[in-house]
């Protein structure tokens, strides 16, 4: 793989701001600093001079979704994320936060791919909350640390779900003759939270004639850290996994959240400097496949249970823009009998989750959460459907909070119940 | 008069405001503001012309020759927080947007009633309406339905002094003198329009799409000139050189074949019977100038395929070098290959990196120059290149710029089109709009009044 340096990413930008009218930012503020070519431009101005960030250029940097929606629409092929996650590093390795600040943010990621934290943190809260009777919060002054001082209010970032902890079991069989083995991550917000869409995932491979193995070993793959500028910290947690799924014996790693999907491709980019590594982490990343993805590349034969629902789809950046994904997610739910799939205006317009985003800049996130639940609701779907856990538990909250009964849930169990249906409507 | 969050007065956050796509001139803004309404908007220029102050109306600075560039400093107004779709009318063919609605959300506002709007710049999924009309932007299409001035029937102008005035009507001819004709393409020098009147125009009811392929540029532009020849209209005649070939091939793997010299792009459209003729008139045309193949798209979504190559084909230079600068000059199609021969000649002499991508149907050129500016040398062969291309245009009776716009850019080749007399009528017009010369100062028209800095 030919590695170009920041300097030469960001020298393919020519400024044509093909790039201004997909920034979730930019659409918000108007702002040229907001947007992505702005940002570059910010980031040459740093690189050529020389010198240190200045407050400004950090700010406008920081306020980065991360969500890549230019990349996508980049005609000059700029690879921004790259860029971006360079960027956010540096903020962090060159210490440029205040330090209560840089803590609040690395206790926040801490917990969150920490899943006995994690688990700890959200029951703490929501008894608090239940005392309180009020929605789960984060402590006032954590808040005020986050947002570096924007907010004392900060939203936690997954309490629009209800807990559903528990492993995978380390292997599930193929219904049926085996067409191949399936690695299937636990992973970390998703077995706290999501552990019922992991187990639909493994139940839908399983039937689909997929043998399944989760290695327990296996812990989270960094996604989070590598986001936020966490950059030592995501590479340690890769390298652990690329040694722990080393040992297993699979064909394709599959998964379900478009966050780590992403992250787990690019692993080759992420530990290129690390000789022993390297060669190892891309041969990772080219074994990876999102669930939508790799059951359209599979063929699976169509469920054959209905779901009489009014079904719209969100596509997650991380699955849209980052891995260009939008049209197998929509092929798995239009070929489930009874469901109607309607158009989404701007659905792939960031949600404002973006991994910790929505802590740490709360109120752009609850702009641009507010837009996305217009939009669902403009839409006259009763379900919403995403491949990402962010996004699903984001837009609960926003929908919860306009009121509405609208249901948001992940692509996968729409499919295994389809095919549960199917499959006990043959029992009958 | 406006809120704190609608102000900009930080240099580093102002940066990204010191250029549009045209990098090559750059200006530093004071302040940039962003109104939200004409009134806002009028306030800030009435404010600018008290104190003398230099102003310069935005977008997204998607154009390619500084006309959105302060080059005097100055107050950059943006116009993006008025971004909406203000009315539809489907049966008068209308819709009125303020300035800073992208273009494609026009024709997406107004898909359901089976309409769209014509001009259709490689840009338009990020350049505005208001841009539109300070350009007079054209595209594609435009070869058969015509460029932004066919399109626009209202304005609403802020006035350099900062009163409010209401060009045209919603009627189809202009009564009196026709000023929305004169706005479009001042490329911002007359005032700041706010807010537009479009004209919609019904789909076609069938289109056909041919992909040709060609082993010389030269056969394929006298194909070219064939087919404008024959009488054909196609609604859009497009040519890709094989550095765009490649270039294209490297980014997205289109299938185009890799040792293909030229690719034509056709569309033709209308109705059934008389387009199939149509059509099997354009493919024996482009047959008898050895095409080694042609193709029609046999699905919408191939049709798209190709378009979005045609469109992404300049932007996809951003993979072979670092800076681009994209001509834009216009000759007479009869003279197609032997322009493009003498340009290629040009290129060669300078040794500088060329390539054409281009509306090959109404002679509007492209030639693309890509370099690295941080190669001093190779820069200057650039520019040196760039104004003999130039030359060359209107020696054969062309002009600089079809739809990019002078800006500053072309400003100092004016004089190769245009006498003394023709420039001084132009800076009496310039004049009585803006009287103190603080309108984007500095563009289109070269000379005394274009130099001096504004006061």
């Amino acid at each position: 793989m030919s590695r170009k340096s920041p300097a030469d990413i960001a020298a393919g930008c020519i400024r044509c701001g093909f790039c201004l009218d997909a920034c979730p930012t930019f659409k918000l503020t108007a702002n040229e600093a907001e947007s992505p070519r702005g940002r570059i431009y910010l980031m040459r101005h740093v690189l050529d001079a020389g010198r240190p960030m200045d407050a400004a250029a950090l700010t406008h940097l920081d306020n980065c979704l991360g969500c890549r929606a230019c990349e996508a629409v980049c005609p000059s092929g700029v690879q921004y994320g790259l860029l971006i996650e360079g960027f956010r590093a540096r903020i962090e390795e060159e210490g440029l936060r205040p330090s209560a600040e840089a803590g609040a943010r690395g206790m926040l990621l801490d917990t969150l791919t920490d899943r006995g934290r994690l688990g700890a943190s959200l029951a703490g809260l929501s008894m608090v909350a239940g005392i309180l009777r009020k929605a789960p919060a984060m402590p006032g002054l954590f808040a005020r640390l986050l947002t570096g001082g924007q907010s004392h209010e900060a939203a936690v970032p997954l309490s629009g779900t209800g807990r559903s902890g528990g492993h995978l079991p380390a292997f599930t069989a193929a219904v049926g003759r085996a067409r191949c083995t399936v690695c299937l991550l636990d992973g970390c917000v998703m077995s706290v939270l999501f552990a019922n869409v992991n187990r639909a995932t493994a139940e839908l491979l399983s039937h689909c004639g997929c043998n399944v193995v989760c290695p327990h070993s296996a812990g989270c793959c960094g996604a989070l850290d590598a986001h936020a500028g966490r950059r030592e910290r995501a590479r340690q947690r890769a390298r652990a996994l690329v040694d722990a799924l080393e040992c297993a014996d699979y064909d394709v790693l599959v998964t379900n959240s478009a966050g780590c999907g992403s992250t787990l491709r690019e692993y080759g980019e992420l530990l290129a400097d690390d000789d022993r590594y390297a060669a190892r982490a891309a041969a990772l990343g080219a074994r990876t496949r999102d669930i939508s993805e790799f059951l359209v590349e599979l063929g699976v034969e169509p469920p054959t249970g209905r779901l009489d629902v009014t079904v719209a789809y969100h596509d997650a950046c991380h699955l849209a823009h980052a891995q260009r994904i939008t049209s197998p997610p929509r092929a798995l739910l239009r070929s489930i009998a009874g469901l109607a799939l309607v158009p989404l205006a701007e659905s792939d317009l960031c949600c404002g989750s973006a991994g910790t985003y929505n802590v740490t800049h709360p109120e752009t996130a609850a702009a641009l959460l507010e837009r996305k639940v217009a939009n669902i609701i403009a839409s006259g779907a009763s379900v919403v459907a995403a491949g990402n856990p962010g996004c699903i538990a984001w837009m609960r909250e926003g929908l919860a909070r306009a009121g509405s009964t609208i249901r948001v849930t992940h692509t996968v169990e729409l499919l295994a119940e389809a095919y549960r249906r199917g499959a006990s409507q043959a029992e009958a | 008069m406006l809120r704190a969050d609608q102000v900009l007065t930080d240099s580093v956050e102002m940066l990204a405001y010191e250029c549009d796509a045209y990098t090559i001139h750059k200006g530093r803004p004071d302040v940039v503001v962003h109104p939200e309404s004409t009134e806002q908007c009028a306030a800030v220029v009435r404010l600018c012309a008290r104190m003398g102050v230099p102003f310069t109306p935005r977008g997204t600075g998607t154009g390619l020759s500084g006309g959105a560039t302060p080059l005097y400093g100055g107050v950059v107004i943006s116009i993006m927080r008025m971004n909406r779709v203000l009315s539809i009318s489907p049966a008068d063919l209308r819709l009125r947007a303020q300035a800073g609605c992208i273009n494609s959300t026009i024709t997406r506002a107004v898909a359901p009633y089976g309409l769209h709007y014509a001009p259709d710049p490689s840009s338009q999924t990020a350049c505005t309406v208001g841009g539109n009309v300070a350009e007079n932007a054209s595209g594609p299409h435009t070869l058969k339905y015509g460029v932004t001035a066919n399109h626009v029937t209202a304005l609403t102008l802020v006035l350099p002094d900062g009163s409010v005035v209401e060009l045209g009507s919603d009627a189809d001819e202009p009564c009196g003198y026709d000023l929305v004709g004169l706005l479009v393409g001042s490329e911002g020098t007359l005032g700041i329009v706010t807010e537009v009147t479009v004209r919609l125009t019904p789909n076609p009811r069938e289109v056909r799409t041919l992909l040709a392929v060609f082993g010389s540029v030269d056969d394929a532009s006298r194909a070219v000139s064939r087919i404008i020849a024959a009488g054909i209209v196609p609604c859009a005649l497009e040519m890709m050189d094989s550095m765009i070939i490649n270039a294209l091939e490297d980014a997205f793997a289109m299938g185009f074949p890799r040792d293909a010299q030229a690719l034509l792009l056709v569309e033709l459209d209308g109705l059934g019977p008389g387009l199939d003729a149509e059509t099997a008139d354009v493919s024996d045309l482009c047959a008898e100038h050895n095409a080694r193949s042609v193709t029609a798209a046999a699905s919408e979504e191939e049709r798209a395929r190709l378009w979005f190559a045609r469109k992404q084909g300049v932007g996809v230079l951003g993979r072979v070098a670092p800076n681009k600068v994209t001509q834009d000059g216009v000759i007479p199609r009869s003279l197609l290959p032997e322009v493009l021969a003498r340009i290629r000649g040009i290129a060669e002499s300078h040794s500088v990196r060329l390539c054409n991508i281009f509306h090959a149907g109404d002679g509007n050129l492209h030639p693309c120059v890509i370099f690295d500016e941080r190669d001093a040398d190779e820069l200057r062969r650039v520019l040196v290149a760039n104004e003999e291309i130039l030359r060359l245009c209107v020696e054969v009776g062309g002009s600089i710029t079809g739809e990019h716009g002078v800006g500053v850019e072309k400003r100092d080749a004016m004089p190769l089109m245009f006498s003394e007399a023709d420039l001084a009528a132009m800076r009496r017009v310039k004049s009585a709009f803006d009287p103190a010369g603080l309108c984007n100062p500095g563009k289109i028209i070269p000379g005394p009044s274009a130099e001096a800095a504004p006061p």
